[in-house]
């Protein structure tokens, strides 16, 4: 039989649909190899094993009955923990709502049931979807499946380890400041943040409401090209949500596999993005893929955004200021865990403030209190009000160089996974490792993650980033296969099948053959 | 309970300090649907039933504007002459409290709905105030905190608390006034008047059910006292939840002879949220509040900037019923009503039933009798309003039947019962208790001749010219009918049968 794991979603989907595999095997093979590499790489926090079987089965059998389904019916999907699911727990990564179980499903949960997806399990993250390495989450940190001591990046390593183990095909991820792009990269998978307004919040745990965008985490542009399908669109429920008429995004990435689709592409580099404090070997593979690019008839330039160096400051104030009134409401009343103080009396009060302190972890209180700090009176126009007013800059800043370009690129991450521990004991080392995925969500942008290389120093996975104008995120898609398709030609081979085979098990290396 | 603080005499207040005022009513709207989510907004439904993932605050949940919320906020700004915003924002207000299900309420803070408005009212002496308004704005309501075991439903001593969102997330409109100075004397009276005018107008613009005992429309009132001579405020004092209009007058009052007497005493008046006290009649210490309050206000960054296009306010504009101020000028003037007889018909609450009995056909002052007197008697005496006994048209059909000589009045009275006790319309009672009036000539001049035969005396003493003496005859004749007849009538056919009246020429 076909190695099921290693297999893309559209792959997969195509075996289902002419009938060769069942979604009962397909998913059944992801729940074996998530049992065998799990103990090592933990990208999981709940798997819902029966669950799967059962929604698979009943795919099938809708399938056998003649019935008509979606294109990714019967493939299996994981599910950020920051998604609301009516019959998984949903905790954020947080200590403060372990074992809650949400009476609805985020839109997003729902799009994908409707499509007859199979929900595998629920994926970790630094709790509450801050930090960039998952040592944030209460649950314990995922391990990056390249090298099981290395961080998987963050928010989302939970999602992107998972896909770049072969542990399911697709996942589900949210990005506030590029926590779906700088996992892939870290983990030489793709990865989708959509126009901000492109797919719902709705459902979503927020974390910075005005930057939190759902999208998808796969191992090809195609893949995710399919998943963004899938989810994206209008949602009533979600009043920022865009109200435009999507193209296709898979179309837009089957266009891009097509002979010259890069010729004439007018391809920016930003000057901002490209320089201090980046590991040599992220430059090196960004350089040569530029002049890949120019090879294949990119217009390669470079454009300036002056603005982009206070982006990160103005990122960590209206990041915090905004969660601390979306986190405020985890107060022990309605749902999570309740903790009452060791001694006096048990006023409401006392009651939250002793679950907050045992229910949240250091980092959520450290943005609780500068956010707290830079919404009180007195300080608000010098921070929060200074920061929206480099948000505009910023957002100017990319109006200018869409000017001039179709697209703007630039390595994802400075560097490549760091170890554990590395930039714990160091916020400011830890935040500015978003410094070139943050600008898109201040502008509302959408971004792209896709691998480059592996970095020669420590043959680790390099990623590149893409950007488009807002609502042109089939640009991104269009771009992003043709791009992919060119490094692979390049490589004669897909980044992943050069990942170690993890430890417990050597089927995905052995029965189907190298990718 | 509160304690009763030391007070000074009012008018001795009054000589010492000049009270201003300023007032912050809540109305909640009776949209069918909570201001952001697509909940019931129903008063009395079960504890927690009318709730979603976004009214219970859930992770997750997320706003939607309610369009008729906006719509009626609109058409209230309007109402109270208020200039209304091209784009008007949502803005977080941050507090944790456990009847806020997100530890914030979603308000407005810098970017109002509608702003500088407008609000004449007059007194009972004719005094006219304008009061200014300075914004009204919207926001969700909390949810409703009942406090189990301690003494008395309060949340000190009790043991625990339970928590009903129904109300949270119900859209309320927030009426703030410009500081009210000149008040003098009338301060409390102009308490009492301006709430009753938001009450009326939200009442006539169908936006509320304007409820005050269900806490549709929630008053704060604010009072400060300024030394006589000095030009500098005094520190104010703002009782919150005054929920009657007599309470919003008593509640002023008592803080101003309260805070009179503290300050003649050398003391200091503390800025704090005062608590009113129905039962006792005095305000007791709620929580300091100071001016560097922080909420930490910053826009509402799930929701997009609500920007009514100008064509719509318009629109709105058009729909504006009548001042209720202008068209109780109307009304009195068109029903020739003097001021205590119209003041009756307000202060009943009964402008509404009484045009539209009128409006039904019924003469102007037999309207206001019937619902001023009967009615109104038999609403106190069962403890409901007297509209929910009787419809207007009832009404009208009752006094037309009065008028055209079918019932008398205290047939009419019968009638009503019948009415009230569902047996149809008074025509139908009529005929089923058989109460019309004998206006068959014949059956009371048989009645007629009878009593002036078994009295000869009278008959004689009438027509030696003492009509008066009819009265006995005309008694006996009605006792005879048993009261179904027009006693106007019988007097008439008494004094024919006696020979001093001509007979008609029918006979």
């Amino acid at each position: 039989m076909t190695n099921l794991i290693n297999q893309t979603a559209s792959a997969l989907a195509g075996l289902l649909a002419d009938g060769t595999v069942s979604s009962v095997d397909v998913t059944r093979a992801h729940l074996d190899h998530i049992d065998a590499v799990e103990p090592d790489v933990h990208a999981f926090l709940h798997v819902a094993s029966d669950a799967a079987l059962a929604t698979a089965a009943r795919v099938d059998a809708r399938r056998a009955a003649g019935e008509k389904l979606g294109p990714l019916a019967g493939v299996p999907i994981a599910i950020k923990d920051v998604l609301a699911t009516l019959d998984m727990p949903s905790t954020a990564g947080s200590k403060i709502l372990e074992g809650w179980i949400p009476p609805y499903d985020a839109t997003v949960v729902k799009r994908i049931r409707d499509a007859d997806l199979i929900p595998l399990g629920k994926t970790n993250m630094d709790e509450f979807a801050m930090g960039s390495s998952t040592e944030h989450s209460a649950y314990g940190p995922t391990h990056n499946p390249w090298d099981l001591d290395r961080i998987p990046g963050g928010s989302g390593g939970g999602s992107a380890a998972a896909v770049a183990a072969f542990e399911a095909p697709l996942a589900l991820g949210s990005d506030t400041g590029g926590s779906i792009r700088q996992p892939a990269a870290v983990t030489g998978s793709v990865g989708v943040k959509p126009t901000y307004g492109g797919v719902s919040r709705y459902g979503a745990i927020a974390l910075a409401s005005s930057l939190d965008q759902v999208g998808p985490v796969t191992r090809t542009v195609l893949d995710a090209a399919l998943l963004h399908d899938v989810i994206g669109g209008h949602d009533p429920l979600d009043s920022t949500s865009l109200t435009d008429v999507w193209p296709s995004m898979t179309a837009a990435a089957q266009a891009g596999l097509k002979d010259g689709a890069l010729k004439g592409v007018r391809v920016g580099v930003i000057k901002e993005l490209n320089g201090a404090g980046f590991q040599p070997g992220v430059k090196q593979r960004f350089e040569e893929t530029l002049a890949l690019l120019t090879a294949a008839g990119a217009i390669v330039s470079e454009v300036s955004a002056p603005n982009f160096e206070y982006a990160v400051s103005a990122y960590y104030l209206i990041l915090p200021a905004e969660a601390s009134s979306n986190l405020a409401r985890f107060d022990s009343v309605r749902f999570g865990i309740r903790v009452n103080p060791d001694d006096g009396p048990l006023t409401s009060e006392r009651v939250m403030a002793a679950t907050r302190d045992a229910g949240f972890g250091d980092e959520v209180k450290r943005r609780i209190i500068l956010g707290t700090y830079a919404l009180s009176a007195g300080y608000y126009d010098a921070y929060y009000g200074s920061a929206q007013k480099v948000r505009t800059l910023i957002q100017r800043d990319f109006a200018a160089a869409f000017d001039q370009v179709d697209l703007l690129v630039s390595p994802t991450a400075p560097t490549t996974a760091f170890k554990f521990g590395e930039k714990l004991a160091d916020p400011m080392a830890m935040y500015l490792n978003d410094i070139t995925t943050i600008p898109a969500n201040l502008a509302g942008i959408p971004g792209m993650s896709l691998p480059m290389g592996l970095a020669p120093e420590d043959g680790l996975p390099v990623g590149l980033q893409v950007m488009a104008p807002a609502r042109a995120d089939a640009r991104l898609y269009t771009f992003g296969a043709a791009v992919e398709q060119l490094l692979e030609a390049h490589w004669g081979h897909t980044l992943l099948s050069q990942a170690p085979a993890l430890a417990h098990t050597e089927m995905f290396a052995t029965e189907g053959g190298a990718v | 309970m509160a304690a009763k603080a030391e007070l000074m005499d009012y008018d001795k207040a009054l000589e010492l300090f000049e009270p201003v005022l300023g007032f912050e009513v809540h109305v909640e709207l009776n949209t069918k649907t909570k201001m952001f989510c697509g909940c019931a907004n129903e008063f009395g439904s079960g504890a927690n039933t009318n709730t979603c993932p976004t009214c219970l605050g859930l992770p997750g949940g997320l706003p939607q504007v309610n369009r008729q919320a906006i719509e009626s906020s609109i058409r209230l700004g309007l109402a109270l002459g208020c200039e209304i915003a091209e784009t008007s924002r949502f803005a977080r207000k941050n507090y944790f409290y456990p009847d806020t299900a997100k530890n914030f309420q979603t308000s407005q803070y810098d970017e109002p709905i509608a702003f500088n408005g407008q609000l004449t009212i007059e007194l009972e002496s004719g005094r006219q105030v304008t009061v200014d308004i300075e914004r009204a704005h919207m926001e969700d309501d909390a949810g409703k905190l009942t406090h189990m075991g301690g003494a008395a439903g309060r949340i000190q001593g009790a043991d625990y608390s339970l928590v009903d969102y129904n109300r949270g997330g119900v859209p309320l409109v927030e009426i703030v006034t410009q500081m009210i100075e000149g008040a003098e004397a009338d301060a409390p009276e102009i308490g009492k008047t301006y709430v009753a005018a938001i009450r009326e107008i939200v009442k006539a613009l169908g936006v509320s059910n304007a409820r005050m005992e269900e806490g549709n429309v929630r008053c704060d009132a604010n009072v400060s006292l300024r030394p006589r001579g000095s030009n500098i405020l005094g520190t104010r004092t703002e009782t919150k939840n005054v929920n009657s209009l007599r309470s919003v007058e008593r509640a002023v009052r008592y803080e101003i002879q309260r805070q009179a007497a503290l300050l003649t005493a050398g003391g200091t008046i503390t800025q704090e949220t005062r608590h009113w006290h129905e039962d006792t009649g005095v305000t007791s210490a709620g929580r300091p509040k100071s001016d560097a309050d922080d909420y930490r206000y910053f826009p509402e960054p799930d929701l997009v900037p609500v920007a009514p296009s100008r064509a719509w306010v318009e629109e709105l504009r058009a729909t504006l019923p009548e001042p209720p101020a202008a068209r109780r000028k109307r009304l009195q003037a068109d029903w020739g009503f003097v001021n205590l007889e119209f003041q009756d018909v307000v202060n009943s609450d009964l402008l509404d039933v009484l045009e539209a009995t009128i409006a039904a056909g019924a003469p102007a002052q037999a309207a206001r009798k019937w619902w001023t007197g009967e009615i109104a008697r038999l609403a106190n005496a069962t403890g409901v309003s007297a509209d929910s006994l009787v419809t207007p048209v009832q009404v009208a059909a009752l006094i037309e039947l009065i008028t055209d000589g079918t019932l008398t009045d205290r047939l009419a009275r019968q009638v009503l019962e019948g009415v009230i006790a569902g047996e149809g319309t008074p025509s139908e009672v009529v005929a089923s208790r058989g109460l019309a009036v004998v206006s068959d000539d014949g059956a009371l001049i048989a009645a007629i001749d009878q009593a002036l035969a078994s009295q000869p005396d009278v008959l004689a003493k009438i027509r030696d010219g003492k009509v008066q003496a009819a009265g006995a005859v005309i008694g006996a004749v009605m006792k005879a009918m048993r009261g179904q007849a027009d006693a106007a009538r019988v007097r008439e056919l008494v004094l024919e049968r006696a020979g001093t009246a001509p007979a008609e020429s029918a006979e």
